[in-house]
């Protein structure tokens, strides 16, 4: 437990063994953990917004869902993680405020958990965990060594997935 | 981050360019976002003071553009808990404006106003929450007052919304819904010094590219 990596905000990185990944504070962004459980590979990305648009070529992939997934298992693969074996883990995607006579406001959590899940689905990475939606924030701690995912929480404390 | 934009000049005809990221604000800008910064506060100082019965004196605003990870380490580190008030700008100028207070500052406030004792932030009840939101409405009017006063564009703003929550998760709320292509945020930091309170409020900005370009056009300022 002496290596923590940080993942700061459309951002992601992969860790291996008793590393551990961390991302702070997610509100209707969405933690993705992928996980390797044969190699002990985990990564973690930070995603703010589900689709890359495509006509803004110069954009951080590691922004988007849509993106940042298959740019995770890409890296991964190239640390020796086979694909079929990947399971993922997902936090975030919060509403977090309330605007009175604007129901659209704040839908973006759900979106971008929506287009997670669309994404995985489609490279065929079955979700093991999820804790998603709702009016609070996260932090999420991913622990490689044994695949564990720690969610914490303002509102309600600490839960391990 | 910050860089000059040239306006070229043709056959004496101005082409006005304009900015399509904030990352594109030159000085220029940002001296006049620090004047509404200023006077914004200034109006906010005599609402607080009046509000809170007490002198409210105030030091000059910094108006910074932060990327949201650095915004969150300059309000204590993104698991910091906070209380967010949020309201979303309507009229000539569409953008979301975000009061973020400590949690020391908001049970002070709840003292002095609802003569409460024992303030817990994670258990605030309708009564604190409404007077939390108050306060955080009557800050936004002052600063949307301001901008108002400058360009004579008609500003508007939503009923406020509130949020106890860590500060990380609430920053990325207004960038994220008004589409801006990079994670940068407006940010206007003002101290407030009542009676032995060293109170530090942050006023979060992020307008519209458009609205930005058609506000600095209106204080005469070419882009």
């Amino acid at each position: 437990m002496n290596n923590t990596i940080t993942i700061g905000i459309s951002d992601m990185k992969i860790a291996k063994n008793s590393e551990t990944l961390v991302t702070y504070a997610l509100g209707s962004c969405v933690g993705i953990c992928l996980y390797d459980s044969i190699m002990k590979i985990g990564g973690l990305g930070h995603i703010m917004l589900p689709i890359f648009p495509p006509n803004n070529p110069k954009e951080s992939k590691l922004r988007f869902a849509d993106t940042c997934i298959p740019e995770m298992i890409t890296q991964m693969e190239r640390m020796g993680c086979n694909r079929r074996r990947l399971i993922a883990k997902i936090a975030g995607g919060a509403k977090m405020f309330n605007v009175a006579g604007d129901s659209s406001f704040g839908n973006i959590g759900k979106r971008n958990v929506e287009a997670v899940k669309d994404t995985l689905k489609k490279y065929q990475i079955g979700i093991y965990a999820e804790d998603t939606g709702l009016n609070y924030g996260r932090t999420v701690y991913f622990y490689p060594l044994d695949g564990k995912m720690v969610v914490k929480s303002f509102a309600k404390g600490i839960k391990t997935y | 981050m910050v860089s000059l934009l040239i306006i070229p000049r043709c056959g004496g005809m101005e082409f006005v360019m304009s900015i399509n990221s904030l990352e594109q604000l030159n000085e220029m800008h940002i001296d006049v976002l620090k004047e509404i910064g200023n006077i914004g506060a200034g109006n906010a100082a005599t609402s607080l003071s009046q509000m809170l019965n007490t002198k409210v004196d105030m030091s000059t605003p910094s108006v910074k553009i932060l990327d949201i990870n650095d915004a969150a380490t300059c309000l204590g580190g993104p698991e910091n808990v906070v209380i967010g008030i949020l309201s979303k700008l309507e009229g000539d100028i569409d953008g979301i404006m975000m009061f973020i207070i400590e949690q020391d500052f908001a049970k002070s406030v709840l003292t002095s106003l609802l003569g409460v004792e024992e303030v817990s932030c994670d258990q605030l009840s309708e009564m604190e929450l409404s007077a939390i939101s108050e306060l955080g409405n009557i800050m936004i009017a002052a600063y949307t007052g301001s901008i108002s006063t400058l360009s004579q564009l008609n500003m508007k703003t939503t009923v406020p919304s509130i949020a106890v929550d860590m500060v990380g998760a609430l920053l990325s709320v207004p960038a994220i819904e008004m589409g801006t292509v990079s994670d940068k945020i407006i940010f206007i930091e003002d101290d407030f010094l009542s009676g032995n309170n060293d109170i530090s409020a942050n006023m979060l900005l992020v307008p519209s590219i458009d609205s930005l370009n058609r506000l600095m056009k209106e204080l005469g300022i070419e882009l």
